[in-house]
C-alpha cells in the first residue's frame, strides 16, 4: 500500500458573515495516497472549493487537522506554509490567470524564480517544459497572444515546473471546448500516470468519471466516496 | 527569489501599468525639480549680492560721519552731541595709519554734464587718483585723477563708460573740455564698463579732484571715506586705527561709524543663506507630497494586484518576497522620479542663466543630496506600509477578489 499524501481529520472552515458563522465545510475525514487521481464532485456551496483551498494550505482550517506527506502542516507559518506551496504543491485554478504582462516561459518559470533556483536550472527545465507541452513556438507570446488550450497548458507547465507531489486541479476544462478540454485532461492524466498525485475538482459528471476515485460533495460534508462503498 | 529577479519583476510590474507610474514619476520629479530650481534661485541670489559687495573692492574699510552705535558717557559728549563732519584733512590723516594702505576721500554730488550741445544728468564723485583702484576699477583710456595734493582740485574728469559714449560717440574724449555745472572740465581717462555697485551705476559717474567737487557743490565735508586694510587679516588692525585717529581728530569723541566690507558680506550671506533654507523647505513640501502621491499608488497597485499577490503566494512566494517586490517598485517609481527632476531641476537653472547672465542660479550642492535622498527616502517610507498590507494579504483572500 502507497503511503498517504493527504490525510485530514475532523476537518472544518467557517466564515463569519453578517447571519452569523456559516460552516462550509463540516468535519471532513480524508486520506489520498500518493499517486492517486481524485474527483471531487458536487453542486455549488458543497464546499469542494473550500476543501481544495484547504488541502492546498491557501486557507487556514477552523478545526481538525491535515497531514501532507505525513507532516502536520496547519500549524506552520505563513512563510512555511508558502514554502510547502513552493515545493509540494502545483496549482491548476482557473482564479490563478498567467501574469499578463509574462511571456509563456517567465509564467512557467515563476516558481522556480520566486524560490530562488538558480537562472541555469530554471531555463533548463521550461525548455525541457516547453517541450513536453508541445509550446516551443510560443515561449515569447504573452498570455493574449494564446489561445485559451495554450494557456491552460502553460498553467499546468507552471504547476509541475517545481516537481511536485500534488497537483490540485480546479475546473481545469472549466472554460475550453470539448477538444482541448481532453487535451488538457490527458495532459493532466499523464502527470498523474507519471506518479503525481492528482485532485481534480469538477462539476462535469463525465470528467469525474475518468478519475480513479470519485468524492462526492454535499452541504458542506463528504457524502460518497467510492473508495469505501 | 533572487536580488536580480526582484528587480526585473519591480521593473516590468511598473512598467505593466504605464499611466499610474509616469504619474507617479512625475510628481516625484516635479517635487525634486522644485527644490533644486528654487535653492538655485536662493543661493543664486546670495551669490549675487555678495558678488556685487565683492566687485566694491577688497579690504574695505567705509568710514561714515556720524555714529550708529551707543557709547559709554563721554565728558566730550557732554557738550556737544553734534557729530563733526568729515574732511579732507581727516581723510589724509588715515594715511599714517599703518595698517591702512590706501585712502581716498569721497564726496558725492549731482549735476549736469554737457559737451557739444548734449546735456545729461550725472552723478559726481570727488575722490583722488587712489579711488580708482581702491574700488577696483580700471581705465579704459587716458589715465587717472593727477597724483596731486588733495585740497588744490585740479579741473580734471575721469568719466565712466555709458557717458563717454552718449556724449561723444565714437569720437575720442580723452583731452576734450566738458562742462560740468558751472565748471569746464578737461577729460583725462575713461572708465572700463562695469555696471551696478554699491547704489551707484559706475558706468554714469564722472571723477573729479575731491577739492574741486567741494567747491563745486559748495561744502567742505565728505560723504565717506574708503580705506583700503594692507591685507584681510589687516581689517580689524585698520578699523581700530581708523577709529583712533579719527577720534584724537574729533577732540575724544567717537562720531564717526566704521564699517567692513567683511561684516556686511557675512551679514548678507547669512540673511540670503536664511532664505535658500527657507526655500528649500518649501521645496521639500512638496516633495512630501509627492511621497504620499507614490504611497497612493501603491496602494492602489496592491489593490489592483490582489489577484497577483494571491497567485504568487500560491505559488510559493513568502511575505518577503512581496515585501521587497513592492518595495523595489515604490523604490525605483521615486528614484526614477528623482533622477528625472534633477535632470529637470538643472535645465530649469541652466536655462536661467541663460536669461539671466548675471544671476549665478546654481543650485547648492547640500540641497541637491537632501532633494534627492528624501525623494528616496519618502519613496521607500510610504512605499513600506502598501508592501506590508501586500505581505499580510493570505492567498485565499486575493482568490476571493475572482
Amino acid at each position: 500500500m502507497a503511503e498517504s499524501v493527504i490525510r485530514v481529520v475532523g476537518l472544518g472552515k467557517s466564515y463569519a458573515t453578517a447571519a452569523g458563522l456559516f460552516p462550509a465545510l463540516k468535519g471532513v475525514d480524508l486520506e489520498i495516497r500518493a499517486g492517486e487521481y481524485v474527483a471531487v464532485m458536487g453542486p455549488s456551496g458543497s464546499g469542494k472549493s473550500t476543501l481544495l483551498n484547504l488541502l492546498g494550505l491557501l486557507d487556514r482550517p477552523s478545526s481538525g487537522t491535515y497531514l501532507l506527506e505525513g507532516r502536520d502542516v496547519t500549524t506552520l507559518s505563513p512563510d512555511e506554509q508558502a514554502q510547502v506551496r513552493s515545493q509540494r504543491i502545483g496549482f491548476v485554478f482557473q482564479s490563478f490567470p498567467l501574469v499578463p504582462r509574462l511571456t509563456a516561459s517567465e509564467n512557467i518559470a515563476l516558481p522556480m524564480t520566486l524560490a530562488g533556483l538558480p537562472l541555469k536550472e530554471r531555463n533548463a527545465r521550461v525548455d525541457q517544459a516547453l517541450r513536453d507541452f508541445g509550446l516551443e513556438h510560443r515561449a515569447d507570446h504573452r498570455p493574449d497572444q494564446l489561445s485559451g488550450g495554450q494557456r491552460q497548458r502553460v498553467a499546468i507547465a507552471r504547476a509541475t515546473i517545481m516537481q511536485p507531489a500534488l497537483i490540485l486541479a480546479d475546473e481545469p476544462t472549466g472554460n475550453l471546448d470539448r477538444h482541448t478540454g481532453d487535451e488538457v485532461i490527458h495532459l493532466l492524466e499523464g502527470l498523474n500516470a507519471s506518479g503525481v498525485t492528482l485532485v481534480v475538482v469538477t462539476h462535469d459528471p463525465a470528467l469525474g468519471t475518468r478519475a480513479h476515485r470519485q468524492l462526492v460533495m454535499e452541504d458542506g460534508g463528504l457524502k460518497q466516496d467510492s473508495a469505501r462503498p | 527569489m533572487r536580488p536580480a529577479d526582484i528587480l526585473r519583476f519591480a521593473r516590468d510590474a511598473a512598467t505593466g501599468y504605464p499611466m499610474r507610474t509616469s504619474l507617479s514619476v512625475l510628481a516625484m520629479s516635479i517635487g525634486v525639480a522644485a527644490v533644486v530650481i528654487l535653492t538655485a534661485l536662493g543661493d543664486g541670489a546670495r551669490r549675487y549680492v555678495v558678488g556685487q559687495f565683492s566687485s566694491i573692492g577688497t579690504n574695505l574699510v567705509i568710514v561714515l560721519p556720524g555714529r550708529s552705535g551707543t557709547g559709554g558717557f563721554n565728558p566730550a559728549n557732554a557738550i556737544t552731541t553734534t557729530p563733526r563732519d568729515l574732511s579732507i584733512d581727516d581723510a589724509g590723516a588715515l594715511r599714517r595709519a599703518p595698517a591702512v594702505s590706501r585712502v581716498a576721500p569721497l564726496a558725492v554730488g549731482t549735476s549736469e554734464i554737457s559737451f557739444g550741445g548734449r546735456l545729461r544728468e550725472v552723478m559726481v564723485a570727488g575722490s583722488t587718483s587712489e579711488f580708482i583702484p581702491i574700488r577696483n576699477f580700471e581705465l579704459a583710456q587716458g589715465s587717472s585723477l593727477p597724483e596731486e595734493d588733495w585740497n588744490r582740485g585740479t579741473a580734471v574728469a575721469v568719466i565712466g563708460a555709458k557717458i563717454r559714449d552718449e556724449l561723444f560717440g565714437s569720437g575720442a574724449a580723452v583731452g576734450q573740455l566738458v562742462r560740468v555745472g558751472d565748471r569746464r572740465l578737461r577729460i583725462v581717462g575713461v572708465l572700463k564698463p562695469l555696471g551696478q555697485g554699491l547704489g551707484m551705476n559706475t558706468d554714469e559717474l564722472v571723477i573729479v579732484p575731491v577739492a574741486l567737487s567741494q567747491a563745486m557743490f559748495n561744502t567742505n565735508t565728505l560723504f565717506r571715506i574708503l580705506v583700503e586694510a594692507r591685507s584681510r587679516e589687516a581689517i580689524p588692525d585698520a578699523k581700530e586705527q581708523v577709529m583712533e585717529i579719527l577720534k584724537l581728530r574729533h577732540r575724544g569723541e567717537e562720531d564717526v561709524t566704521v564699517i567692513t566690507q567683511d561684516a556686511i558680506l557675512a551679514t548678507f550671506d547669512k540673511l540670503l543663506g536664511a532664505l535658500t533654507l527657507g526655500v528649500a523647505g518649501i521645496a521639500a513640501i512638496s516633495l512630501a507630497v509627492a511621497g504620499i502621491l507614490v504611497m497612493n499608488v501603491m496602494l492602489v497597485a496592491v489593490t489592483q494586484r490582489t489577484g497577483e499577490i494571491g497567485l504568487l503566494k500560491a505559488l510559493g512566494a513568502t511575505g518577503n518576497t512581496i515585501r521587497l517586490a513592492f518595495l523595489a517598485e515604490a523604490a525605483m517609481l521615486s528614484s526614477v522620479g528623482a533622477l528625472l527632476g534633477y535632470l529637470l531641476g538643472q535645465l530649469g537653472a541652466f536655462v536661467l542663466r541663460q536669461v539671466f547672465p548675471v544671476f549665478p542660479a546654481y543650485p547648492p550642492d547640500w540641497a541637491v543630496i537632501a532633494g534627492l535622498s528624501t525623494a528616496l527616502g519618502t519613496g521607500l517610507l510610504f512605499g513600506f506600509m502598501p508592501a506590508r498590507r501586500a505581505a499580510l494579504m493570505d492567498p485565499v483572500q486575493a482568490l476571493m477578489k475572482h
